[in-house]
């Protein structure tokens, strides 16, 4: 009689053993996997590093040399040297400071039209809106340049830093989804107490939205900094270039120092590290608002 | 008065980026609508001259339907990225220890600078002394085979730009993860006391929960493909024998290269009708696979 009642209870413990072990099992066999795919993604940022370090012999070898020796800092002041990175730089700051307030500004206030007034023709707006963030960026790339053309834009920083203070279509959907999520309760009360809507938008919906408007900040900034095609078009001068367009530049003329062009393409790369760095959770909760309800 | 006052703030809240939508998008489409049917070289005045720009595109087998046959081929991306993304964001949902700094990982690629990528990837992709080749050389040896020269070879050089592409996948990983997150926990559950395995829950459960996600991501990664530009302007100018003279390339090629304005909008216009149709398509069979929450009791 004894041994029936304790043998279902060992079943039951050597089951949950058996699971246990099992689970133990299957989250090595995931960081086997992580593991082996961060190595995968890694590599070429290693390479990258690496052969920025590099005399100029020690570059073509039989198998890669990951460690490299001797190492040659050098390698950066000569890429930074023949090209101007600091004018670069400060070019580019000075797009990117423009476009982000552009676009924080112009997108912020059509984005609380949307959102939280209601009024007649909005949803059809609305819709257009989201229509013109699948529009290919080719149709009306063309048109915009002649119209730039004409009044003499061309050869200054104005046809990049202009369009972004009319608002960014995808800028302005983030913004709307987040504002969405404030309770309405909050603007009724003001409206009661006869506070206009001008002073609603600033004084209660911008502060309590400060981590998406960093964010749509954030993406603006990146976007600036990595654009290249319209600096391209647009900058005619090599002493207005952006880093995009000057590493750009700096290919054609060093196409087999990869050294030089490893370190130049580090140092482009670097500042937009360390800003990721210090704001991943504004990426993820940017994606989170966009992607979810997309 | 207050309905009329409440529409006109309404309006007034939307106007920068309503006058944006005018000068910046509206008039430019519509332009571009009317260059396309000019022959229009910047320096004169458009001149009208008909269908003739897309004829010529649509008979040109030189260049225009080559770059139209390269975007399509690059296509074969999507489904991968979408596989490849997927796998990445389920196993970044495991709750274990370190998991952030692999989702970091993961995600660096993706903001690096295009032109930057393409710098780097010149280099990985190097035939002679690239990482890739580096690696392949020890795999490939055993089999008698050796690795293909990538972007020196007209056949491998637009696998080696999908390549290049998939090391980026790592934004897209994100969206899924984010999507994957909000999963309701107790759909799992339910699936659980039913007896469903970690297969099951996956394929019954996650997929259709985030399948407007998935959707999202497709049609954007159409609209991207066709607007492939930077990487093969920087690596490839579009050889090797134009094996990756794509479309947004071919399209700058006439614009900016040749000032041949007309037939570039003209391509921006059939452009435009391919996403349209691509999207329709997307868009359709979606009732089928994508799955909206509360649209259907």
């Amino acid at each position: 009689m004894a041994t029936e009642t304790i043998a279902p209870r060992n079943r039951l413990a050597d089951w949950k053993q058996s699971k246990v072990w099992r689970r133990r099992i299957a989250v090595t066999a995931v960081y086997i996997v992580l593991i082996a795919l961060s190595i995968s993604f890694l590599a070429p940022f290693a390479l990258m590093v690496s052969t920025s370090l590099k005399t100029e012999d020690r570059i073509f070898t039989e198998t890669i040399e990951w460690i490299p020796s001797p190492i040659r800092w050098q390698n950066y002041a000569e890429a930074l040297q023949s090209f101007p990175f600091l004018l670069y730089l400060r070019n580019t700051l000075f797009v990117c400071t423009l476009v982000v307030v552009g676009t924080v500004l112009s997108s912020a206030l059509p984005a609380y039209g949307f959102a939280r007034l209601r009024w007649k023709g909005r949803d059809v707006l609305f819709l257009i809106m989201l229509a013109t963030i699948m529009l290919p960026a080719q149709v009306t790339m063309l048109p915009v340049f002649v119209m730039f053309r004409t009044i003499g834009w061309t050869g200054t920083y104005l046809p990049l830093v202009v369009p972004p203070f009319f608002g960014s279509a995808f800028a302005i959907f983030l913004l709307r989804q987040f504002f969405l999520t404030i309770p309405q309760e909050l603007s009724d009360a003001a409206r009661i107490d006869g506070c206009s809507e001008w002073r609603i938008f600033w004084q209660i919906i911008v502060p309590l939205s400060v981590p998406a408007l960093a964010t749509v900040a954030l993406f603006a900034f990146i976007g600036a900094w990595t654009d290249f095609i319209n600096p391209l078009v647009y900058l005619t001068d090599e002493n207005t270039y952006t880093l995009a367009v000057g590493l750009q530049t700096f290919v054609g003329r060093h196409s087999s120092e990869w050294n030089l062009l490893m370190a130049a393409a580090t140092v482009v790369t670097l500042p937009l590290m360390v800003v990721f760095f210090f704001t991943q959770r504004l990426f993820i909760e940017g994606i989170t608002l966009t992607g979810i309800k997309g | 008065m207050r309905e009329r006052q409440r529409n006109l703030q309404g309006w007034l809240f939307v106007s920068p980026w309503l006058v944006g939508f005018f000068l910046f998008t509206l008039y430019p489409i519509l332009a571009s609508l009317y260059y396309s049917f000019c022959d229009y070289r910047v320096l004169s005045p458009p001149r009208w001259v008909g269908l003739a720009n897309y004829v010529a595109l649509l008979t040109d087998r030189d260049y225009f339907l080559p770059s139209l046959w390269n975007t399509l081929f690059m296509l074969i991306e999507l489904p991968l990225a979408l596989i490849i993304g997927l796998t990445m964001a389920l196993l970044l949902n495991h709750k274990i220890p370190g998991i952030g700094i692999f989702r970091t990982i993961y995600y660096l690629p993706s903001i690096m600078p295009v032109v930057a990528v393409a710098v780097l990837w010149l280099w990985v992709l190097n035939p002679q002394y690239g990482l890739l080749n580096a690696v392949l050389t020890p795999l490939l040896a055993p089999f008698g085979l050796q690795p293909p020269g990538w972007l020196a070879d007209p056949k491998w050089s637009k696998p080696a730009f999908i390549m290049m592409d998939l090391w980026a996948v790592g934004g897209s990983v994100v969206i899924y993860l984010a999507s994957l997150q909000n999963v309701p926990a107790h759909l799992y559950e339910a699936a659980e006391i039913d007896g469903a395995g970690a297969w099951h829950k996956t394929l019954n459960v996650t997929l259709p929960m985030i399948s407007p996600v998935i959707f999202y991501n497709l049609i954007m990664g159409v609209i991207w493909t066709f607007q492939y530009f930077t990487q093969t302007f920087i690596m490839t100018q579009g050889g090797p024998q134009n094996s990756t003279l794509f479309y947004a390339l071919y399209l700058f090629y006439n614009a900016f290269r040749d000032f041949r304005m007309g037939r570039a909008c003209a391509m921006a216009w059939i452009l435009f009708i391919l996403t349209l149709i691509a999207t329709l398509i997307v868009f359709r069979t979606s009732a089928r696979w994508v799955y909206y929450e509360g649209e259907r009791g």
